[in-house]
């Protein structure tokens, strides 16, 4: 039963996209994929995402400590804030964040001055993918860190361990697997985001135009076979990627164990 | 079970009109581009009243708004638009090429089915303060400029062939300085967006770039309404004819039965009254009569036509298809 529901939900609608490119044989599906905007929009899109999800293993590592760690007022208003990127739908985050940073809006004009620009570029794009992947480190990492005693942390204080000692021994080895699912989850995201990043990337190709965009121009011009070219390839780069962190994520299970 | 035959009773007395044929109101979808929406909404109650006077019948027409070529797939992908009114007839061209109407469409309505045309001006912040005039100053160093990206945008595309036509005018003019005028245009854009509208906001609300390059339309609807005394229009010294053309989508009128309300709704474009609601929006009208009403608020100014570039077919296939000059542009010296 699980299996046919899995067959039905997953399987079968990737199934039709890897089928989908071979009309151009495998000479054209190289070039279609080849092309130095395709190169570029790929490269972008993972290591934008590679790059926002490493961030928010710090960022989002902290939010969850803070909020499992210490009593301040407004702490439950705060953890259910850290929700508000999963339930904004993409394009509101997206139009909230150019407003922002926009070279006349509160940041971006803050940085404009100094020719740095946030929005239309890189910059833009990597706080969309922050944004976005924020929620699921946090959500990660928050249960483990509740199981994980407050005593624990003060009886390796009591025995004169240092802060730091407390963080690289005591809780960083026990919260790394959820760590990485939460990266793992947070890329994932990240990688294929479109909503939110369109209106804030500035979309010129081969500088700031995010591969699921290039997705969407072939499809436009009625190329269905190159947009399934690309996004068969962004199938099996995210795939390798998150086997790899799967990998990982149960070498350090075990360890644990 | 009476309480029951009272229920139904009443959800029957508050179904909504298709499961009660007898007072049928025929349905119209109209697939339009982007920066229609106004033009059309005042369009579709004049031809409503219109259409209850002449036939008796009651009409209600939705449209549909987004890139044109974005509203073409979403036609044959399944979106059953009884007329397409879109921003080049390429788009048109590519859904006729699947058979979805006929391939001689284009003869089928006055004027290449085009009830009205417009054309391609340059819209500056207040004052002008970077002193833009025409074609040539856009590729100054330090002009950003915005425009959207042809491959997704019908009117990004007049707006590439109209800095391509004053290029290629140019004393000694070559394919290659035409192409190489466009490369050095595309260095000053900072964003690309999918859809007229799109640019216009970032222009407009976004407070990006020096100037917008957009149908006279857009740019007068820009002037008056978005922010009245904010912005100029600046007629360059030649534009380009740019002509949205309009059709009855035959596959999904014959089978919805809606033909003759679909081919009334595009006759009706034709007529005074839907010229004169056109030309306050700002497009130009056909009709002479109309035109000689509104000829202060276009300026005449020398334009090219679409046949300057061999028609929409050589246009698409040798700029915007995949490996054309526009890819070239940005696969150069970036």
């Amino acid at each position: 039963m699980t299996l046919a529901w899995v067959g039905l939900l997953v399987v079968l609608p990737l199934a039709a996209l890897v089928a989908r490119p071979w009309e151009l044989g495998m000479h054209g599906v190289v070039a279609s994929l080849t092309q130095p905007r395709v190169l570029a929009a790929l490269r972008l899109s993972f290591g934008m995402a590679l790059g926002a999800a490493a961030l928010n293993l710090v960022l989002g590592g902290l939010v969850a400590w803070v909020l499992v760690r210490t009593r301040f007022p407004g702490r439950r208003l705060a953890d259910a804030l850290v929700d508000l990127p999963f339930a904004l739908p993409t394009a509101v985050s997206g139009i909230a964040l150019t407003t922002l940073y926009a070279p006349n809006g509160w940041l971006g004009g803050l940085a404009a001055p100094f020719g740095l620009s946030i929005a239309y570029a890189r910059p833009g794009i990597f706080i969309a993918l922050l944004f976005v992947g924020l929620p699921y480190m946090v959500r990660a990492i928050q249960p483990v860190l509740h199981d994980l005693p407050g005593d624990v942390e003060e009886a390796a204080s009591t025995l004169g361990a240092t802060h730091w000692q407390i963080v690289t021994r005591v809780i960083l080895p026990a919260i790394a697997p959820a760590a990485v699912v939460g990266f793992a989850m947070a890329f994932a995201r990240a990688v294929g985001e479109y909503g939110s990043v369109i209106f804030i990337a500035g979309n010129m190709p081969n500088r700031t135009e995010i591969a699921p965009l290039l997705i969407v121009i072939r499809l436009e011009q009625l190329d269905y076979a190159g947009a399934a070219a690309l996004a068969l390839a962004m199938l099996a780069l995210s795939f390798l990627i998150l086997a790899a962190l799967n990998l990982l994520q149960r070498r350090l299970r075990r360890h644990l164990a | 079970m009476q309480r029951f035959v009272i229920l139904l009773a009443a959800l029957l007395a508050l179904a909504p009109a298709p499961l009660a044929p007898a007072w049928a109101q025929d349905t119209l979808l109209n697939v339009s581009y982007d920066p229609t929406r106004e033009l059309y909404r005042a369009v579709n109650d004049a031809f409503a009243k219109a259409y209850q006077a002449e036939s008796g019948r009651r009409v209600a027409i939705r449209t549909s708004h987004g890139g044109s070529g974005a509203q073409a797939r979403a036609v044959l992908d399944g979106l059953e638009a009884d007329v397409v009114t879109l921003a080049v007839a390429s788009d048109i061209d590519a859904i006729a090429a699947k058979g979805l109407l006929a391939k001689n469409w284009a003869t089928r309505l006055p004027d290449d089915s085009t009830p009205f045309t417009s054309t391609i001006v340059l819209l500056v912040r207040a004052g002008n303060p970077k002193q833009v005039k025409d074609w040539p100053d856009l590729i100054r160093p330090g002009i950003a400029v915005i425009t959207p990206n042809p491959k997704t945008s019908g009117g990004a595309r007049w707006n590439y062939l109209a800095a391509l036509a004053w290029a290629m005018r140019q004393p000694g003019a070559t394919e290659a300085s035409g192409e190489e005028f466009l490369r050095k245009l595309f260095a000053n854009v900072p964003v690309l967006d999918t859809g007229a509208r799109g640019a216009t906001n970032t222009f407009v609300q976004r407070g990006m770039g020096d100037v917008l390059i957009a149908w006279e339309n857009e740019a007068m609807l820009a002037q008056q309404e978005l922010g009245p005394g904010k912005f100029d229009v600046v007629y360059p010294s030649l534009s380009i004819r740019a002509e949205p053309p309009v059709a009855v989508v035959d596959s999904v009128v014959d089978k919805r039965g809606s033909r003759a309300a679909a081919e009334a709704y595009l006759r009706f474009l034709y007529t005074k009254p839907a010229q004169e609601i056109a030309a306050r929006n700002h497009y130009r009208p056909r009709d002479t009569e109309v035109a000689a009403r509104h000829a202060a608020e276009f300026p005449a100014i020398p334009m090219v036509g679409i046949t300057e570039f061999g028609g929409w077919d050589k246009a698409q296939a040798a700029h915007f298809a995949d490996g054309g000059v526009f890819d070239r542009i940005f696969a150069k010296g970036r």
